[in-house]
This record gives C-alpha cells, sequence and structure tokens, in this order.
C-alpha cells in the first residue's frame, strides 16, 4: 500500500510541477500571451475578439474582479513585483494613490503616448500624469452623471414620468427629495425613492468643486461645507423614509434591481451597463435616464496602466492604446454606455443621437455628452477611495439607525484623520 | 571491518538527522521564517507600495496597537465569536456523534454527510449563509415572519451578526469535531455501559459519566483546534457583507474580527508595520486564549 501510495503522490507532484512550468508568457505556436486585469463591466469582451482576430500573434485573457479585490490585489502585486496582469485598469478613486509610485509602471510617454496625449480630455490626461511627469496610464471612461429612473414606478405614485417633465421635477437636489416625498406617500410598501444614502451622496459629494482632499493632498472633508451640506440633506432624506437603505454594488443591491425596491438610482454612464446586467430583460424598457440635479458631475472612470514587471510592455503598451482610442471608447460607448474621455467624440453624431432601447430610447448619447461638457473635474487625492468607503459607512450607520447623522459625521471625520 | 563498523556508526548517528531534515526544512521555510520576518516588520513603519521608505521604530506600533479603540473593538468581536462558536461547535459535536455511534442503517452514509460541510468551499458557504440572512429577502427573516417576529437586519446589529456568522462557522466544523469524537467513541469498551446499566445508570447519565470523561483529551484537542481557527477568523466576516466596505466588518466595524482589521491594515491601508503588529498580538493572544480552553476543558473529571 505505502510504496504505491507514494509513487501516486510522486506523480501527482510531477505533473504539478511540468503543469506549473506551462504558465510562461510565451505559449506553444509563437503566441504572446496578454491579460488584462479588470474590475466591474469595461465592455472589452468583443473588442478583445476583435483585436485577437487582426493580431494572430497575440492572445488575450482577461481577467475581472470586484472593484475593490481588483485595486487591493494590483497594490500586493506591485509591491511583490509579481503577478499583475500586462495591462490593469485602475479607478479614479485610486490612480492618486498608484501614481504616486510612477516607477511600478510603465513611462507611457516613452511609448508614443505624448504623441497621443491631444486624444483625451486635459483633465482626464493630467488625471494619470505623476507629479514628476511621468504619464502611468491611458484614460478609458469618464462618469458623466446622470439619474436612472423606474418610469413604471414614478407613475404609480401619481408623478411625471416623461423625462423632461423628470428632469423638471429636481432642478436641484433639495427637489430631488421633495420630490421624493411626495413619492413615498403613495409609493408600494418595500419600495423606496433612491437605493441606498451612499450611493446618492457620492454623486451630490461629485459636483462639488472640491471634494475630500485640497490640490496639496490634504484632507479637507472635515471642513468642506459643500460635503457636510450634502451629508445633511441625504441623512434628512433617510429620515424621511426615502432609502431602501441598501449598500452600493452588493448582493443586496443586485437583488433590489431584479426585485424593483428603488424608484431612482444616481447614474455615472457605467451605471447603466449595471442596471442592464442586474434588472435583467424583463425590466426592459421600464428604466430610463434623465439629467442629473445640479447639472454635471463625475463619479469614477477609469484608466488602462501598464506594470513595469509585465514580460510584454510594447504588446501590452500597444494594446492599451487601441483599446483607448476614439473608435474603441465609441464602441464601448454603444454596447455598456461607458461615457468616452475623448472630447471629440461628443461632437461625432454616431455618438450623440445614440439611443438605448433598454433605457425605453433615452437620448442618452446626448445626455451625456452634454453632461460631460459641463463636467467639472473634482481633485481626488491619494485614499479618495478609502474616504468614500468611511463616508458610506457613516452613512450606513444612520441608515440602520445605530446612530444620528451628527454622531456617524463626527466619527466619519475623526476616521479619516487618523 | 573496522570500516564497516565506523560506517555503521556514522549510519546510526547522523542518518535520523537526514530523516527528520525534510520538516525542519519545511517549518524553516514555511513557518519559522515568516514568523521571525513578521516581528521585524512590525518594528518598522512600512508601505506596501513604498517599500524603499521603511525604517525602523521599534515598538512603536506595539504602543499605538495597545492604544488603538479600533483594535479592541476588534479583539472583543474575537473573543465573542470565540464563545460563540466553540461552545456549540463541542456541544453539537458531541451530541451528534452519540447519535451516529448507534447501529442504525446506512450509518457510513451518515458519517460521510457530518463531514460534508468542511469540504465545501468557505466563500461558497459564507455567500449562501450571507444570502440566507438577507435582510429584505432573506430565508431566515421569511421563517421568522412566519412567527410574527418582523424582519432583523442581521447585519446591522452587533449581537445578531455575531450570531449569523458564528451559524456559518458552526455548520462547517460541527461535523469535523464530531468524527474525532465518534473515533474516540468506538474505543471505549462496552464493558463500561454494560456494567453501567446493570447498575441502572440511564443513557443520559451513562453519556455525561462515562462517554465525555473518557473524551476528555479529544474535547481538549477539540477546543485548541476550535480556538486556534476562531482566532484567525477572516473569510467569514469579509465575505458576508462584500462590496468597498468589507475589510471593515460592517457599518460600525460590529463584525470586524482582529484579523479582519489584520487585513484591512494590511491591504487597505497598506500599513504593514502596523499589521504585523496585529499578526503578533494576535499570535500571543491566541496562545492565552488556547491556554484557557485548555484550562475549562481539563476541568471535565474521570471519575
Amino acid at each position: 500500500m505505502r510504496p504505491k501510495a507514494l509513487a501516486i503522490g510522486c506523480a501527482v507532484l510531477a505533473t504539478a510541477v511540468v503543469l506549473s512550468g506551462c504558465g510562461s508568457s510565451t505559449a506553444g505556436g509563437g503566441k504572446t500571451k496578454l491579460t488584462i486585469g479588470l474590475f466591474g463591466n469595461f465592455g472589452y469582451a468583443e473588442l478583445l475578439k476583435e483585436y485577437a482576430a487582426v493580431h494572430p500573434d497575440v492572445e488575450i485573457t482577461d481577467r475581472t474582479a470586484s472593484y475593490s479585490d481588483h485595486h487591493k490585489n494590483l497594490a500586493a502585486h506591485l509591491a511583490t513585483s509579481s503577478g499583475s496582469a500586462d495591462i490593469e485598469a485602475v479607478d479614479t478613486g485610486y490612480i492618486n494613490q498608484f501614481k504616486a509610485t510612477p516607477d511600478k509602471f510603465v513611462d507611457l510617454n516613452t511609448k508614443g503616448g505624448d504623441q497621443l496625449k491631444d486624444r483625451w480630455l486635459p483633465w482626464k490626461w493630467e488625471g494619470s500624469l505623476s507629479k514628476d511627469g511621468k504619464q502611468i496610464g491611458y484614460g478609458t471612461d469618464v462618469g458623466g452623471l446622470a439619474i436612472c429612473y423606474r418610469r413604471d414606478l414614478l407613475q404609480n405614485a401619481g408623478l411625471p414620468a416623461d423625462r423632461d417633465q423628470v428632469a423638471a421635477m429636481w432642478p436641484t437636489w433639495k427637489d430631488f427629495m421633495a420630490a421624493g416625498k411626495k413619492f413615498q406617500k403613495k409609493a408600494p410598501e418595500g419600495v423606496k425613492w433612491f437605493d441606498g444614502g451612499p450611493t446618492v451622496l457620492n454623486a451630490i459629494v461629485g459636483q462639488a468643486s472640491v471634494g475630500y482632499y485640497d490640490k496639496s493632498d490634504k484632507i479637507v472633508v472635515g471642513e468642506n461645507k459643500e460635503v457636510k451640506d450634502a451629508w445633511d440633506l441625504v441623512v434628512d432624506g433617510v429620515n424621511s423614509g426615502l432609502s431602501s437603505k441598501l449598500l452600493f454594488s452588493t448582493p443586496v443591491w443586485n437583488t433590489g434591481f431584479k426585485q424593483g425596491q428603488f424608484a431612482t438610482v444616481t447614474c455615472p454612464a457605467w451605471q447603466m451597463a449595471k442596471i442592464k446586467d442586474q434588472a435583467g430583460p424583463e425590466a426592459a424598457g421600464k428604466w430610463d435616464v434623465t439629467s442629473v440635479p445640479g447639472g454635471g458631475g463625475n463619479w469614477g472612470g477609469s484608466y488602462l496602466t501598464v506594470p513595469k514587471s509585465g514580460k510584454n510592455i510594447d504588446k501590452a503598451v500597444e494594446l492599451a492604446a487601441w483599446l483607448t482610442a476614439p473608435e474603441q471608447q465609441a464602441k464601448v460607448f454603444k454596447s455598456a454606455g461607458l461615457l468616452p474621455s475623448i472630447p471629440k467624440l461628443y461632437e461625432d453624431p454616431s455618438i450623440v443621437d445614440y439611443k438605448n432601447p433598454y433605457f425605453n430610447d433615452a437620448p442618452i448619447g446626448k445626455l451625456f455628452t452634454d453632461a460631460a461638457k459641463k463636467l467639472n473635474p473634482q481633485y481626488q487625492g491619494p485614499k479618495a477611495g478609502d474616504i468614500q468607503t468611511a463616508i458610506g459607512n457613516a452613512m450606513q450607520r444612520v441608515e440602520q439607525g445605530k446612530q444620528n447623522g451628527e454622531d456617524s459625521w463626527r466619527q466619519f471625520v475623526g476616521d479619516v484623520q487618523k | 571491518m573496522d570500516k564497516t563498523a565506523r560506517r555503521h556508526r556514522w549510519d546510526t548517528k547522523f542518518a535520523p538527522y537526514g530523516y527528520v531534515a525534510p520538516y525542519f526544512l519545511i517549518f524553516g521555510v514555511f513557518g519559522l521564517f515568516p514568523l521571525l520576518y513578521t516581528i521585524w516588520v512590525s518594528m518598522q513603519h512600512r508601505n506596501l507600495l513604498d517599500e524603499g521608505g521603511a525604517y525602523v521604530v521599534w515598538f512603536d506600533n506595539y504602543g499605538k496597537l495597545l492604544a488603538d479603540p479600533y483594535f479592541w473593538n476588534a479583539m472583543g468581536n474575537t473573543l465573542s465569536l470565540w464563545l460563540l462558536t466553540t461552545v456549540p461547535q463541542i456541544l453539537f459535536a458531541l451530541f451528534i456523534a452519540q447519535l451516529l455511534n448507534r447501529k442504525v442503517r446506512t450509518r457510513t452514509l451518515f458519517r460521510m454527510g457530518v463531514i460534508l460541510p468542511n469540504i465545501t468551499s468557505v466563500a461558497a458557504v459564507t455567500i449562501i449563509f450571507a444570502q440566507l440572512f438577507g435582510r429584505d429577502f432573506g430565508l431566515f427573516n421569511w421563517v421568522l415572519g412566519l412567527f410574527g417576529a418582523g424582519q432583523i437586519d442581521w447585519q446591522a446589529g452587533t449581537a445578531t451578526s455575531h450570531i449569523a456568522i458564528a451559524v456559518m462557522v458552526v455548520w462547517r466544523w460541527t461535523g469535523y469535531h464530531a468524527l474525532i469524537f465518534l473515533a474516540s467513541m468506538q474505543a471505549i469498551p462496552s464493558s463500561l455501559y454494560e456494567a453501567a446499566t446493570l447498575d441502572g445508570a440511564s443513557g443520559r447519565q451513562q453519556f455525561w459519566r462515562i462517554t465525555v470523561p473518557l473524551l476528555r483529551p479529544q474535547i481538549i484537542f477539540s477546543t485548541i483546534i476550535a480556538t486556534t481557527g476562531n482566532m484567525r477568523l477572516l473569510a467569514e466576516p469579509l465575505l458576508f457583507n462584500p462590496g468597498a466596505a468589507a475589510a471593515t466588518g460592517g457599518s460600525d466595524r460590529q463584525f470586524q474580527t482582529a484579523a479582519l482589521y489584520l487585513y484591512e491594515q494590511g491591504f487597505t491601508n497598506y500599513d504593514f508595520g502596523y499589521s504585523s503588529a496585529i499578526a503578533v498580538v494576535l499570535a500571543i493572544a491566541t496562545v492565552i486564549v488556547a491556554g484557557l480552553g485548555y484550562l475549562v476543558t481539563k476541568r471535565i473529571r474521570t471519575e
């Protein structure tokens, strides 16, 4: 018995060794293997196939993780200089953190990036430019803001459902909350005005001239009146019973779409892909999109970076440039709704006139390009993503009835100053 | 002749070291070195993304840690979960082992069945239980609703979230301990029970006066295993509330365990020095708590 078990064990071990040896970057047949690390829905599935078709020497695999897992993994991989994908996406909330260590990434300016610079919105280009002038990422989308809403639920509550009338109902966020209180009076049980306080708060904070940081990377959220006013407004909305109390992008939030638990959700352009994925085909046409209270605003948007530890840097840079080129961004906008970061496209009729049948033929092309033009980019500091998490937790404490607005705010301010 | 004798002496002297060497090599690489390195890192200021900027601060991280209310909150949660998981685990496992020790049909099937929860992926278990404990559409709330108990927001409260997490842990590990108990139950001579039956002892009396005392070594073993497992409880609280805020263990850290706090400091704040200090303190705490568990279970008397 013994020797046999030992032999089997050796065989297993030997196989494992052989298999792990196959994980090298160049597969048989001279194909270059590229990996791309993403989070959420970038709308790249078709594009990657298209690219592989014209570049038969390249084989691309994408790996998608959740938002926070993705960025945590990336940090760990960068720290150990191993394991990162050839191309790694980085969200606005994390880009400042990563651009503080530009040496971990390929300086795209040395790979022809300086030639492409004029493609992007100037602030998008600068968003991933390190203090010493190294460009660590090509911009993908920007998060122009809108509001997505359920036509049927608004109608049932006696509110207008037509998108222009809906927009006229909420020129400001205060009006938005007032409309919510009206809605709540006639809403069926279990249906609330918005998905959750943290989501709404993020959208309002995203419109502020200054967010969590000032431009010298000092955390100013505690003194920032704009943020505190937004906080108070949302706390009032929560206390008035307008919130479904679901935490953004969790499984219960996804269920909320399926079950129609809320009538509105703040819609950065990338949110539409999420809604479509979560609400499913049976909700097609029930959703609509209209402009956000307070005009433009930005929430999210990403960059494609090329970590220096990669084995196929040149091919990866080429792919990243291709994926973020105007033609591809236009395609992604039409397939997944991600708003391009390329201003030239905001005049392109195929984009401006684009309507989305899932969202009741909403003219999202016009809506989002208008939002993007009004967009006033807010400076994001190194730990903006973490502060956003902390303020979300603070709002959740109010929603769960654990603390009142003031106590929770104080705890939040204390937390971020630690 | 002389030569072979010397070779023989050499062989008996050094060969045993050769035989045990692989264990010590592996332990050195995967056990001892990480341990010492963690202690070394815990005395530094060190950021994960900026390894060049590390410098030695000696015991500053520990001073900061002892004054950190969130650390003590996490330790409190860990101890609460230790009580909520270890005690039911051992009791249920004893009970199940007792049932499996009887002569029932298809008992091999049952015995294999109790280990099934243990070999299921912890991520899958947690995600499913998180759904079951859902506030609006969770199964447990639905059942409670049938009795008019209303909706419980399991994640929001400290006690409710601890109960939910403890259920996941107990569900996963009870079968494992039950099999250990079952194995040693079968080694108890049946003459003891026969004598007790003649003396008129009931089944319950036999269980508490014969079975449990004779199982003392296994109960001590199980308690220590459960304790060390619980002290590094991470996946269950982490996945109970997935999303951007997962590492804080709830909106008010109500179910953030010490291991989860370590994870937050290490992989959200990238503060590796501080995170390592937590690891060291947690290791010491594990030894203390396991010792406590040992002392309690040792009091089981063999009569």
